[in-house]
């Protein structure tokens, strides 16, 4: 059998007339640069990473930039963060009822509201929202700038881009996810409550009261600060891909893309981990 | 390696001196996947000279400058600021270095997000924290008016002229008071008037800080009126340096080319 042997790839699709087969060689070279490009890209954000961190650790901090991005990153995501929470708690709130009802268990109702919000739906929830507002925008800004050669213009002027722009907006998503998962975690549980208030007397005490009975710190803890990881994760990506963007107003678009969608996957990848660790180490 | 660079700044920044180059740039080499842009360069300028680079587009003009602010690395050869060299040096001793030198982008590159005014109060803000908000505020006014800004302060650079952002581009780099000033296109996409008035700017500059220039430009004329010397690029090699005089005596073939299309 030749080497040459084609591969079909793409059927007989008229948009492939023409082109509709590879050779196996090319076939290994395709994987050969994907699993390049792959370990290429851990390796920059590895790189990219110990940049910011070496920068960000040396003085002269910048704390004006690092409030202005607490502002942009936490008050600028609570409304959106709230809302999503808000919605949250009144969809397990309705899917609680119906499901402990048929099982006869609507004495676990807070119970189950309280877990759900805190420990499962209220980080995960605010770590992909985040990603989507905060994440989309520093990859855009981020890149927006590189390429009109405003980053360069920083580093010109004698300033660390990697101390002024990467590492206060990555310190800010950390310092912010925590407490933004806070806010979505009250909201949920606050319309959790009202919901079911509604269909059946349960006041706001008696509520708290019964959900949080037999709890521990430990049981909500770990799952809220779990999400400064999380910010570690969408701030690191979103400041990486923005500052290597090249290729105008189509790289901008791409830098922010990435952003969303890479933030977005290694938030959820991370919760497994997560999870797992908090298992383990907080029982 | 830091350590060795320590010592190295502490024993070779020189006193300044009019007669040694305050920008060395030796047998630099620089190439982009695998094609050569700069091939064996070597320039110097001493304080108060100003050297212009000229060249066809895609010569390696503004990576000679970025090289020069260390935003590029030579592939060989060495760049001396002050006698010293800055291959390899890690961005925080760079940044000390670079305080000294002043950088005009070829768009100018102002921050988007901040007004006119603030854009030039940038550097003084991460680099004069000794300064009051005030004297901040009364320097950056003195350096828009230096350049004929001092009436669109509160502007944003999307609000004003590509001639204006230049301007403005200008008073930023000269807000730390550098001794070496890099001049990327100061005038191309410029009208007549608006190139003249950048170059009698720059030579009223000159004439007043006798700052290290080097201009990087296409525009023969600019180059004649502010450059005491002027270098010609061409693929990569410097075809000829001198004073314009020299290269219109010129018997090289692209040297009379290029003069005779500009």
């Amino acid at each position: 059998m030749s080497d040459r042997q084609p591969i079909v790839v793409a059927g007989n699709h008229p948009l492939f007339a023409g082109q509709r087969t590879i050779s196996k060689p090319y076939a290994l070279d395709l994987v050969g640069r994907l699993a390049n490009g792959f370990f290429e890209w851990f390796g920059d954000l590895g790189i990219f990473f110990w940049k910011v961190l070496r920068a960000g650790l040396t003085p002269p901090y910048e704390w004006r930039e690092l409030v202005r991005q607490l502002d942009e990153v936490g008050s600028m995501s609570l409304p959106l963060v709230a809302a999503a929470g808000a919605a949250i708690g009144i969809v397990i709130s309705m899917e609680a009822r119906y499901s402990l009802s048929r099982f006869g268990a609507k004495s676990m109702f807070s119970t189950t509201l309280v877990y759900s919000v805190i420990q499962v739906m209220g980080p995960i929830m605010t770590g992909l929202i985040v990603s989507g507002r905060v994440g989309a925008g520093i990859g855009a800004e981020l890149a927006s700038m590189k390429v009109t050669e405003q980053i360069d213009a920083v580093e010109a002027s004698a300033i660390n881009p990697y101390r002024l722009l990467a590492a206060t907006r990555i310190l800010a998503c950390i310092l912010m996810l925590p407490l933004l998962t806070l806010a979505a975690d009250a909201c949920g549980l606050l319309t959790g409550w009202f919901a079911q208030a509604m269909v059946e007397p349960l006041s706001f005490h008696q509520f708290i009261e019964s959900g949080f009975k037999g709890s521990k710190l430990n049981d909500f803890l770990p799952p809220t600060f779990k999400t400064a990881v999380y910010g570690l994760i969408i701030g690191l990506i979103a400041c990486f891909q923005g500052m290597r963007t090249r290729g105008g107003a189509a790289g901008v678009g791409r830098a922010a893309t990435n952003s969303v969608v890479l933030a977005s996957l290694f938030v959820i990848l991370a919760d497994v981990v997560l999870v797992k660790f908090i298992l383990v180490f907080f029982p | 390696m830091a350590a060795a660079y320590d010592i190295a700044i502490k024993h070779t920044e020189p006193e300044l001196d009019s007669g040694a180059p305050v920008v060395a740039v030796e047998d630099v080499r620089k190439a982009f996947a695998g094609h050569k842009v700069l091939d064996g360069i070597s320039l110097h300028v001493a304080r108060g000279e100003t050297l212009a680079v000229l060249g066809r587009s895609g010569t390696g003009k503004s990576v000679l400058l970025r090289l020069i602010i260390g935003l590029e690395t030579p592939d060989s050869g060495s760049i001396c600021i002050h006698g010293q060299d800055i291959a390899g040096l890690a961005m925080d001793r760079m940044g000390e270095i670079r305080k000294k030198m002043g950088f005009l982008f070829q768009h100018a590159a102002l921050y988007d997000s901040l007004t006119v005014a603030e854009n030039v109060a940038f550097p003084l803000e991460h680099h004069r924290r000794d300064m009051s908000r005030s004297e901040r505020s009364d320097r950056v006014m003195q350096l828009l008016a230096e350049v004929g800004m001092d009436r669109a302060v509160d502007k944003m650079p999307s609000d004003i002229s590509g001639g204006m952002q230049k301007r403005v581009g200008l008073a930023r780099a000269l807000a730390l008071e550098p001794e070496i000033l890099l001049l990327d296109e100061p005038t191309a996409g410029l009208d007549p008037i608006s190139s003249g008035e950048i170059d009698e700017l720059i030579l009223k500059l000159q004439r007043e800080r006798q700052m290290a220039s080097i201009v990087v430009t296409h525009d023969l004329h600019s180059a004649k009126a502010i450059a005491n010397s002027l270098a010609l690029l061409d693929r990569g090699k410097v075809v000829i340096e001198g004073k314009f005089e020299e290269l219109q005596d010129s018997d090289i073939g692209f040297v009379k080319e290029f003069l005779k299309q500009s």
